[in-house]
C-alpha cells in the first residue's frame, strides 16, 4: 500500500502543477458565464442577443433596449454584483478561517459567526425602532453593517478563546464551542422575533435565512470596499497561515508574527462576516464547501487558495441565487436554503471524514 | 570568547508551580549540549524559554549578547531553528511544501538545492510529493527535522551559524535513524552551530554529546562531560535507580544498561 502511494505521488504532483496552472483561469471563465446566464434568466427572460444590444454592443429594436436596459441596470446587475462580492467575501472568509483555526470545518455560519452578525443587526433593527423611533433619533445607514461587524468580531473572539489553548486548537472544542454560540445567538433572535412587529419579522426573518432580493447598486457599494480590502491584505498573511498550520509556537519558530496575524485574521474574518451578513443574512456552507473543492484541485498552499476560493466562492453564490430566484417562481426562495441544501450534506461528508481527527 | 547563549537565574512558574528554578546556562559557538532528567523536570520548559517562546518570571536570555525579546519573530528565526515534539498538520500539504516552509519566502535554485539536500539527509529522497498527514509518525518527525535544517541553512547563509534546539528529535525514529539525526546535529555543530537537544536515551546522549546538562525538579542537578556526569550516584539521586552505569573498554565512555539496573524503593532515592 505504501508502495503504490508512493508511485501514485509523481503522477499526483504533475496533475496538481497542472491544476494550479488551469484552475484560476477556469475559474474566471466559469464565474463570468454564470453573471451572464443569470442575466437572461428571470421573470421577464431576456435572451443573450438582447443582452448584447442592451448594452450598445449590437444593434436592437430600440423598444426593447430601452426595457431590457431598465430590468438590466436597477434589478438583475445589481444583485449579480452582490452575489459575487458576497460570495467572494463569504469563501474567502472560510478559507481564512480554516486556517487561523488550523481545521478544515470552519464555515461563518456554522460556528455561529455569521448568527452573532445577525444578532446585532437584528438588534439595531428592532432597538432602533422601538426605542429610538419615539425619540426622533434615526440611526445612520452605515449602523447596520458596523453592527454586523461588530457581532462577528465578539464571537470570532470567544470561538477563539474557547477552541484555543496554549496555542493548540482543538476541533471538537471549536465545534461545539460554535454550536453553543450559535445556540445562544439563535436564541437572541428569537427573542428579537417575540419583541418584532409585523414589518420587523419580515426584516428578521430576512437575516436568519438569507435573501439577496432588494439588492441595489447603493448595497453592492456599500460592501464592495471589504472586498477590495481583502484582497489588498490576503498576500501578506497567506505564508503566516501557511505556517500556522504546523502550529502556533511552530510558526513563532519558523519567524512568523503570530499575535499580529492573528489579531489580522480575526477582523479579516469578522469585517468580512459581518460585510456580508449586513446585506444578505446568513447564508451557510460556502465559506465550508468552496475551499475544500479547492484543495482537492490546487492543495492546501494558501497563496493561491485564497485568491482563487473567492473567485468559486462568487461564482457559486452567482449560480445559487439563479436557483433561488427561478426554482419557485415567482415566488423567491432564500438563497441560504438552496447553499444548505448543497452544504449540509458535504459538511457530514467531511465529518465522517475527519472522524480520526474528532476521536470515537 | 561570549557565549552564543547565555541564559542567567532563569525562573519559570505556572499556576503556582516552580518549573524552573534558578537556572543558568551558558553555551559556546559550535557547542552540543544534550539536556536529560526524568519527566517534569522542566526540560521542554527550557527548551521554550531558550527559544523565546516563553517568557520566564526571572532571568534573562541572551543569543549573541542581546536579550531574547529585543528580536523579532522573524530576525530570531534567521538566528535559531527549533524542532518541536509531536506535529500535527491538519492539512494535506506535501513534504516538499512543508520542508520549503523552512525557507520563508526564499525561492530559487539555492532553496531548491537545499531542500533537496535537507531531505536526502533524513532519507526522504521519494518522498516529496508524498502528503505528509498520510505518513508514519517517525517519517513526519523527520520532515519536519529537514525543514528546521533549511530553515538553520537560510539562516547561516545570512547571519553565521546559529542555534539549534531539538525537543525529543529521536522519540519517534527506529535506530538508524536515530543515528542519523544525531550526525546530522553534529555535522552541524561542528560548522559552529549550536546545539541543544533534549534526550532520553542516556546512550544517545553520551554518544552525541561532549557536554551533559542533567535537570530534576526545575533545577540544574549536573553540567558536564558524560564520563563525568553519567554515574551510578547521578542515576540513583535523579531517577530512581542503581547500579546501571557500565564502561566501553577503550575510551571509558559510560553507557547504560537497563538489564544490570535495580529500581531503588521509595523513599531511599
Amino acid at each position: 500500500m505504501t508502495q503504490a502511494s508512493a508511485s501514485d505521488a509523481p503522477r499526483r504532483s504533475a496533475w496538481r502543477k497542472s491544476m494550479r496552472v488551469l484552475v484560476p483561469p477556469v475559474l474566471l471563465v466559469v464565474l463570468l458565464l454564470a453573471a451572464a446566464v443569470a442575466a437572461t434568466i428571470g421573470a421577464a427572460g431576456i435572451p443573450i442577443g438582447r443582452i448584447v444590444a442592451a448594452f450598445g454592443l449590437a444593434p436592437g429594436n430600440p423598444a426593447l433596449v430601452d426595457r431590457d436596459w431598465l430590468v438590466l441596470w436597477s434589478i438583475r446587475l445589481p444583485r449579480i454584483a452582490l452575489a459575487i462580492i458576497i460570495g467572494g467575501l463569504l469563501a474567502t472568509c472560510g478559507a481564512v478561517m480554516q486556517g487561523l483555526f488550523r481545521n478544515p470545518l470552519a464555515d461563518p455560519a456554522l460556528v455561529g459567526v455569521s448568527s452573532g452578525a445577525g444578532l446585532a443587526a437584528a438588534g439595531i433593527i428592532v432597538v432602533g425602532d422601538r426605542y429610538l423611533a419615539s425619540t426622533g433619533v434615526t440611526l445612520p445607514i452605515e449602523a447596520l453593517p458596523l453592527a454586523a461587524f461588530v457581532g462577528a468580531l465578539l464571537t470570532t473572539m470567544i470561538l477563539y478563546r474557547i477552541a484555543t489553548r496554549e496555542g493548540r486548537t482543538s476541533v471538537a472544542m471549536f465545534l461545539l464551542g460554535g454550536l453553543a454560540i450559535a445556540a445562544l445567538a439563535n436564541a437572541g433572535l428569537g427573542l428579537l422575533v417575540f419583541l418584532a412587529d409585523d414589518r420587523q419579522l419580515r426584516d428578521i426573518n430576512f437575516w436568519m435565512l438569507g435573501s439577496l432580493s432588494g439588492a441595489t447598486w447603493a448595497k453592492v457599494g456599500a460592501i464592495a470596499p471589504f472586498l477590495v480590502a481583502l484582497a489588498c491584505v490576503l498576500p501578506f498573511i497567506a505564508r503566516g497561515l501557511d505556517l500556522l498550520v504546523l502550529g502556533e509556537m511552530e510558526a513563532f519558530h519558523a519567524g512568523v508574527s503570530v499575535e499580529r496575524l492573528k489579531r489580522t485574521c480575526v477582523v479579516l474574518v469578522a469585517a468580512a462576516a459581518g460585510a456580508a451578513v449586513s446585506v444578505s443574512g446568513v447564508i451557510g456552507f460556502v465559506g465550508l464547501v468552496v475551499p475544500h473543492l479547492l484543495r482537492l484541485l490546487i492543495g492546501p498552499g494558501h497563496r493561491l487558495l485564497l485568491p482563487t476560493a473567492a473567485l468559486l466562492g462568487a461564482a457559486l453564490l452567482v449560480i445559487a441565487d439563479t436557483f433561488a430566484r427561478t426554482l419557485a417562481a415567482p415566488a423567491e426562495l432564500p438563497i441560504g436554503i438552496v447553499t444548505a441544501v448543497i452544504g449540509a450534506p458535504f459538511f457530514l461528508y467531511l465529518l465522517l471524514r475527519q472522524r480520526a481527527l474528532l476521536g470515537p | 570568547m561570549n557565549p552564543v547563549l547565555a541564559a542567567t537565574s532563569i525562573s519559570v512558574r505556572i499556576g503556582g508551580k516552580t518549573l524552573l528554578d534558578d537556572v543558568s546556562l551558558s553555551l559556546g559557538f559550535g557547542e552540543i549540549v544534550a539536556l536529560v532528567g526524568p519527566n517534569g523536570a522542566g526540560k521542554s520548559t527550557l527548551l521554550r524559554v531558550l527559544s523565546g517562546d516563553l517568557a520566564p518570571h526571572a532571568g534573562t536570555v541572551r543569543l549573541n549578547g542581546r536579550t531574547l525579546a529585543s528580536y523579532g519573530p522573524r530576525a530570531l528565526a534567521g538566528r535559531r531553528a527549533v524542532l518541536s515534539q509531536s506535529l500535527n498538520v491538519a492539512f494535506p500539504f506535501t513534504v516538499a511544501e512543508i520542508v520549503r516552509m523552512g525557507a520563508g519566502d526564499g525561492r530559487g535554485r539555492r532553496i531548491d538545492d537545499l531542500v533537496e539536500a535537507a531531505l536526502a539527509e533524513v532519507d526522504l529522497g521519494n518522498f516529496h510529493e508524498r502528503v505528509i498527514t498520510t505518513l508514519s509518525g517517525g517519517e513526519q518527525q523527520r520532515a519536519h527535522f529537514a525543514r528546521v535544517l533549511v530553515q538553520l541553512a537560510c539562516g547561516e547563509a545570512a547571519h553565521g551559524p546559529g542555534l539549534l534546539l531539538l525537543d525529543e528529535p529521536t522519540a519517534n525514529l527506529d535506530l538508524r535513524h536515530q543515528l542519523d539525526v544525531m550526525a546530522a546535529a553534529s555535522a552541524r555543530a561542528a560548522r559552529g552551530v549550536t546545539v541543544v537537544a533534549i534526550l532520553h536515551d542516556l546512550n544517545l546522549a553520551a554518544l552525541l554529546a561532549k557536554r551533559i546538562v542533567v535537570l530534576d525538579h526545575g533545577r540544574i542537578d549536573s553540567d558536564g562531560e558524560p564520563g563525568r556526569v553519567i554515574t551510578d550516584a547521578m542515576l540513583e539521586r535523579v531517577l530512581g535507580v542503581a547500579n546501571a552505569v557500565g564502561r566501553t573498554p577503550a575510551e571509558g565512555t559510560p553507557f547504560v544498561l537497563p538489564h544490570a539496573a535495580r529500581k531503588l524503593l521509595p523513599g531511599k532515592s
